[in-house]
C-alpha cells in the first residue's frame, strides 16, 4: 500500500511513525498540518487524534497523496517535458548515482532529469506540484549536510550540465550565471578584467555555483570579504509552483519591496530552484603576502587571532592547524613543521603590495608579542605556495589514518575563539575521540573533524554523541550549529538547540507558503518529533 | 556470486570506503565530462562498487560503468583522500572477469584465452603478427585495403587506425639478446630495454631510435632475452593470473644480469612495471625480487636528462606534448619530457590547456568502445587544434595512435603530424632508423 514510500527503505529515518506503525512521508504531514490545523511539535499525538477526528479526511490525506508512485504516464510527461530521453535517467546504476552526496546515507529518487533550460525546470516542477512528487535540486552533490540528498524519492533536477552562461559586465561589475557553472570558474573570468568573486569554499572547483547559493557557502576569504548572499544581487528562481519569478537586479543598492534574494540564498533548495543568478563582483587586491605563526599553547593562538584582528589590520584569510593535524602532515610529507606545537596560524594580507608589505610588519609583531615560538613571512610566490602547501595537505594527511571523517562547522563569535578551542579538547577526551581541529579560525569558523570508521557501529555511537556535544559547546558560547555547510538532514534534529518554538515556527511558516505541498526538497531543516542524528549503518 | 567474485568484491568494497564522496574526481574524470552523468564518473563507480558488494546491484550491472572507466586514473591525482582508484579499478574488474567466465559461452572463454594469455602474454606470438603488419604493408594488400571498394569491409575504427601505423618489422629481424655499446669508451649506466609487445611489433623504428638514443648518452644497451609483454592490458582487464604469470617471467628475463636501470619507452607498459611490486606485495616468494625490478624501471626521458642529453640541431617546430595518462598519473614522470622537448634549439613550446585529460586511446579502449572514445578524442583534438602545433608528441604506443587518428579525423593531416617523443629527440640529433647500431654477441 505504501508503494513508492515503502520501497525506500532508508527514507524511513525521514517518516514520521504514528498509530500502528503506519509511516507517512513530509508533504502528506503538512497536508494533514494544514486541513487539520495541528502543531508541528506535538505530530505524534496529533495524528491520532485526527485520525479519530475525522477518519475520512485522515485516509484521504493519507492515501490520497501516498497512492500516488510515480507512473510510467508521469515518466512519460517528464520525458516529453525534456523533449526526448537523452537527459532523463531512470535506470537502477544511474538512480543509485544520484543517491548520496558528500555527507551521509543513501537515497534513491525515482528519476533524474538533467534540466538546461529555464522552462524544462518550470514544467517539470508544475508537474510534481500537481502529482505531489518530492523535487530535489542537484548541482555537483558536494554539499556536506545532505542538501542534495532525495530523502523522499522522487524527481531529483540536475542543474550540473546547465552552464552555458558565464557573462562578466565590467562596468556594471557583475556576473551573470547559469545555476551550473563552477564556482572557480566564475572567479577566473572576473579574474581576467581585474575583479573579483570572493567567496572560496574549498570545493569551488567543483562545486556549482547553484549549490553554493542554495547553501549559503563560504571559504577562508570570507574573514574579510563576506559569504555567498553578500554577492548576490538578484536571482532568477522556478518556485515550488512552477512559477519563474524574480528577485532583486543588477543593482547593489536596492530596497524595493522584500528582500527575497537573501530569503532564497541559504534556503537549501526548499523554497524553489534557482535558475540564473546575478552576482556581484569587486576589484582584485593586485597583491598578497602570507606569514605563518607557531604557537606551543593552544590558546595562546586564539589569543593571537583576535589580537591581529582587532589591531585595525583585517586579513583575507586567518587559517588554523591543531597539532594533531600538525602532525598529521608531517608524518605525510615531511616539511619541518614543529610537531611539539600545538598549533600554527596561516595569515594571508591582500592589497597594494606596498600597503600589505607595511601590514605584514605590524602583524610580524603583533604574532611575536602574542608569544608566537615562530614567525615566518613568505617572501617569494614559491615561497607562499609552500607555506600553504601545510594547510592543503591537511585533509589527505588526516585520510590516511581513518576512512570516514565527519566535518563539521559549528561557529563562535570571534572572541570565544580560545573557549571553543578548550572546549573541543574536553569533548575530544571525554568522548575518546579522535578529532582534529583545522579551518578558518579569523572568523571564528573552526572545522572539528571527527575520523573514524563508519563500519564500527560503537565508534559511531560515540561520533553520534560528541557531534551533539560540539553543537552544544557552539551554542553555550553564542555560537551556531553551521557556519557554512547548512542544516540539511545532518543538523537538523539540533534545530531546538539553537531557536525557540516561535522563531522555528516563523521559518516553517514561510516553508508553507512557499511550498504548500511540501514537495521541494522535503525533509530538510526542520526537525520532527524524535529526530535524532544517526550516523550508524 | 561466487567465493572467487566475493573476494575480489570486498577487497574493492574496503577500498571504496575511503572515498568521502566529495566530488573533487568530477572535473578530471573524462568520461564524466564526454558522458556528464555522474554514473561515469570516479565517485560514482566508487560508489557502485560498494552498492554492488552490499549486492543491491548485480555484477552484470556493475560491469556496464566499470567497462566504460579508461583507467587513466587522472581522478587518483586530485582526490584528496588518497582512494586507490587504480587498485579498485583493477579488483573490481577481476570479480566482473570472474563473473563473465561462468556465464560466458565455451567459445567466448576460449577467445579470451587466446588473446589474453596466448596471444599478447607470448612475445613470439606478437612478433609473429608483427610480422604478418610487415607483409600485409610490403605485399601491396594495404594499398588494396585502403582502395574504395574494400576500404568499405573494414570496420571504420579498424581503418582509421590502420593508416596511422608505422612500418612494421620484418619477421626475420630480431633484436632479442643484443647488446649495444656505448658511444663513449666505457658505460656511464648498464640498462636493460624493455622493448614492449606493440611497441615492438608495430613501432619497431622506434624501439630502434631509442636504444640509439640510450647509447648516445653512454649507456651499454642490453635487450634481455626472454622478456614478454609487460601484463598491463591482462590487467587492466581483470585477468591478474595472467598478468602476474608473465610479470613473473619478466622479472625473471631482467635478474640474468645485473643493470642499472630497466628502460622502455612507452608510458602505460612503464606504468605496468613499476607496479609490479604492488602486484606481488602479498606474495612473500616474489614481492622482493618484483619490488627491486620495480625500482630499477625507468621511462627512457627520465634515463636522457639524467645523463644530460644534448640536442645537435635546431628544429623549427611549434611543438605541443599528449603526455600518457599512466606516465603522469602512475609512474609520475612529468618535468622530464617537456624539459628535453625545450632543449631543442628552434622548438616553440605551447602547452595543451588540460594535458592530464585521457585522449580516449587507454589500452584497447578505442576499438572495444570505439564511439565513446572518439567523443573523448574530440575533446582532446579541440584543445590540440587551439595551440596550432604542427607536431604533437606522446609517450606511449596507445597514444600515438590516437593522435595520429585524430589528427586524420580532423582533416590535419599534413599539417600536423604526431610522434613519440624519442622521434623527435632522435631527429634533434641527427639519428635516423636507417643508421644501423653496432651489436655485440
Amino acid at each position: 500500500m505504501l508503494l513508492r514510500k515503502a520501497k525506500n527503505d532508508d527514507a524511513n529515518s525521514q517518516t514520521c511513525l504514528a498509530g500502528n506503525s503506519l509511516r507517512i512521508p513530509m508533504p502528506h504531514i503538512n497536508f494533514l498540518i494544514k486541513r487539520q490545523k495541528l502543531c508541528h511539535f506535538s505530530l505524534h499525538a496529533s495524528l491520532e487524534a485526527a485520525r479519530k477526528a475525522d477518519p475520512a479526511a485522515f485516509e484521504f490525506a493519507i492515501l490520497g497523496v501516498m497512492n500516488v508512485p510515480l507512473t510510467s504516464q508521469t515518466i512519460e510527461k517528464i520525458i516529453r517535458i525534456m523533449g526526448g530521453g537523452d537527459r532523463v535517467l531512470t535506470q537502477k546504476t544511474d538512480l543509485l548515482s544520484y543517491a548520496y552526496d558528500a555527507s551521509f546515507g543513501l537515497f534513491v529518487p525515482d528519476v533524474v532529469c538533467q534540466v538546461k533550460s529555464v522552462e524544462e525546470v518550470s514544467e517539470i516542477v508544475k508537474l510534481a506540484n500537481e502529482e505531489k512528487i518530492p523535487v530535489t535540486p542537484r548541482g555537483h552533490a558536494s554539499g556536506l549536510s545532505g542538501g542534495a540528498l532525495p530523502v523522499e524519492g522522487g524527481i531529483v533536477i540536475d542543474v550540473s550540465l546547465w552552464n552555458d552562461v558565464l557573462e562578466i559586465d565590467k562596468d556594471d561589475m557583475i556576473a551573470i550565471v547559469s545555476p551550473g557553472v563552477i564556482t572557480a570558474d566564475i572567479d577566473r573570468a572576473a579574474k581576467k578584467v581585474g575583479l573579483m568573486y570572493p567567496p572560496d569554499p574549498s570545493s569551488s572547483n567543483v562545486s556549482t555555483i547553484a549549490g553554493n547559493l542554495a547553501e549559503n557557502s563560504g571559504g577562508p576569504r570570507c574573514l574579510k570579504y563576506g559569504v555567498t548572499k553578500d554577492y548576490v544581487l538578484g536571482l532568477q528562481v522556478v518556485t515550488p509552483e512552477g512559477h519563474i519569478i524574480r528577485t532583486g537586479g543588477r543593482t547593489v543598492k536596492n530596497v524595493t519591496g522584500y528582500d527575497l534574494t537573501k530569503l532564497i540564498v541559504g534556503s537549501e533548495g526548499t523554497l524553489g530552484i534557482i535558475t540564473e543568478a546575478i552576482l556581484r563582483l569587486i576589484p582584485r587586491p593586485p597583491a598578497t603576502l602570507s606569514l605563518m605563526a607557531v604557537f606551543g599553547d593552544i590558546v595562546q593562538a586564539g589569543h593571537a587571532i583576535t589580537d591581529v584582528l582587532t589591531s585595525g589590520i583585517l586579513p583575507a584569510k586567518i587559517e588554523f592547524m591543531d597539532q594533531s593535524s600538525i602532525r598529521a602532515v608531517e608524518n605525510y610529507h615531511p616539511m619541518g613543521l614543529p610537531i611539539d606545537a600545538e598549533a600554527v596560524l596561516f595569515i594571508e594580507l591582500d592589497g597594494h603590495p606596498l600597503a600589505i608589505r607595511d601590514e605584514a610588519d605590524s602583524v610580524y609583531q603583533l604574532l611575536e608579542k602574542a608569544g608566537a615560538l615562530r614567525v615566518q613571512k613568505a617572501e617569494t610566490s614559491e615561497e607562499e605556495e609552500e607555506m600553504w602547501k601545510a594547510r592543503k595537505l591537511v585533509s589527505p594527511a588526516i585520510a590516511r589514518h581513518k576512512p570516514t571523517k565527519i566535518s563539521e562547522d559549528a561557529t563562535v563569535p570571534r572572541s570565544q575563539i580560545p573557549a571553543f578551542l578548550k572546549r573541543l579538547r574536553d569533548i575530544k577526551h571525554q568522548f575518546d575521540i579522535d578529532l582534529v581541529v583545522f579551518g578558518h579560525a579569523g572568523d571564528g569558523n573552526l572545522h572539528p573533524n571527527i575520523l573514524c570508521d563508519q563500519r564500527d557501529r560503537e565508534e559511531m555511537e560515540k561520533v553520534e554523541k560528541a557531534v551533539a556535544a560540539i553543537f552544544e559547546a557552539a551554542i553555550d558560547l553564542g555560537g551556531t550549529l553551521s557556519g557554512e555547510h547548512g542544516i540539511g538532514i545532518m543538523k537538523k534534529a539540533f534545530m531546538p538547540m539553537e531557536f525557540d518554538h516561535f522563531s522555528l515556527e516563523m521559518m516553517q511558516r514561510i516553508k508553507e507558503a512557499w511550498d504548500p505541498n511540501g514537495i521541494m526538497n522535503p525533509g530538510k531543516i526542520f526537525p520532527k518529533p524524535n529526530d535524532r542524528l544517526v550516523l550508524r549503518q | 556470486m561466487n567465493v572467487e567474485e566475493k573476494t575480489h568484491l570486498k577487497k574493492a568494497e574496503d577500498l571504496a570506503y575511503d572515498c568521502v564522496r566529495c566530488g573533487y574526481c568530477l572535473p578530471a574524470c573524462p568520461t564524466y565530462l564526454t558522458m556528464k552523468t555522474e554514473t561515469q564518473s570516479p565517485r560514482g563507480r566508487i560508489h557502485l562498487v560498494r552498492m554492488a558488494a552490499e549486492g543491491r546491484i548485480t555484477l552484470d550491472e556493475l560491469s556496464g560503468p566499470i567497462d566504460l572507466c579508461l583507467g587513466c586514473r587522472a581522478c587518483e591525482q586530485v582526490c584528496p583522500s588518497n582512494v586507490q582508484y587504480g587498485k579498485l579499478l583493477e579488483l573490481a574488474k577481476t570479480a566482473i572477469q570472474h563473473h563473465k567466465k561462468q556465464s560466458a559461452s565455451p567459445f567466448r572463454r576460449f577467445c579470451e584465452d587466446v588473446v589474453f594469455k596466448q596471444m599478447f602474454a607470448r612475445k613470439n606470438v606478437m612478433n609473429k603478427l608483427g610480422g604478418l603488419l610487415w607483409i600485409y604493408q610490403k605485399s601491396g594488400a594495404k594499398k588494396i585495403a585502403h582502395m574504395e571498394p574494400f576500404r568499405r569491409l573494414f570496420p571504420e575504427n579498424l581503418a582509421l587506425f590502420d593508416k596511422g601505423l608505422d612500418e612494421a618489422k620484418p619477421p626475420f629481424k630480431r633484436n632479442d639478446g643484443r647488446r649495444y655499446p656505448p658511444a663513449g669508451e666505457r658505460p656511464v649506466l648498464k640498462v636493460a630495454f624493455f622493448t614492449g609487445c606493440v611497441m615492438e611489433a608495430v613501432f619497431h623504428r622506434i624501439n630502434r631510435l631509442s636504444i640509439r638514443l640510450l647509447q648516445q648518452v653512454g649507456c651499454e644497451v642490453v635487450v634481455a632475452d626472454k622478456q614478454t609483454c609487460c601484463g598491463a592490458l591482462q590487467a587492466h582487464a581483470g585477468e591478474e593470473e595472467t598478468a602476474k604469470m608473465v610479470a613473473k617471467r619478466n622479472i625473471e628475463a631482467f635478474e640474468s644480469e645485473d643493470f642499472d636501470y630497466i628502460v622502455n619507452n612507452a608510458g602505460g607498459c612503464g606504468a605496468m612495471l613499476k607496479e609490479y611490486g604492488r602486484l606481488f606485495a602479498d606474495d612473500p616468494d616474489w614481492s622482493e625480487r618484483a619490488a627491486r625490478f620495480s625500482e630499477k624501471t625507468a621511462d627512457i626521458s627520465v634515463i636522457l636528462d639524467m645523463l644530460g642529453w644534448k640536442p645537435e640541431k635546431t628544429l623549427p617546430y611549434r611543438v605541443t606534448y599528449q603526455p600518457s595518462c599512466h606516465m603522469t598519473n602512475v609512474q609520475k614522470v612529468v618535468k622530464e619530457p617537456e624539459k628535453l622537448i625545450r632543449s631543442i634549439k628552434g622548438i616553440e613550446w605551447i602547452p595543451l590547456n588540460d594535458p592530464n585529460v585521457c585522449c580516449g586511446s587507454a589500452g584497447i579502449y578505442n576499438l572495444v568502445h570505439f564511439q565513446e572514445s572518439m567523443d573523448i578524442l574530440g575533446a582532446k583534438m579541440a584543445d590540440i587544434k587551439g595551440t596550432k602545433a604542427d607536431v604533437v608528441v606522446t609517450t606511449n604506443p596507445g597514444c600515438l595512435l590516437q593522435m595520429k587518428a585524430g589528427i586524420i579525423k580532423e582533416g590535419l593531416n599534413g599539417r600536423m603530424k604526431a610522434v613519440h617523443l624519442v622521434e623527435l629527440l632522435a631527429e634533434a640529433c641527427g639519428i635516423d632508423s636507417s643508421h644501423r647500431g653496432q651489436t655485440q654477441g
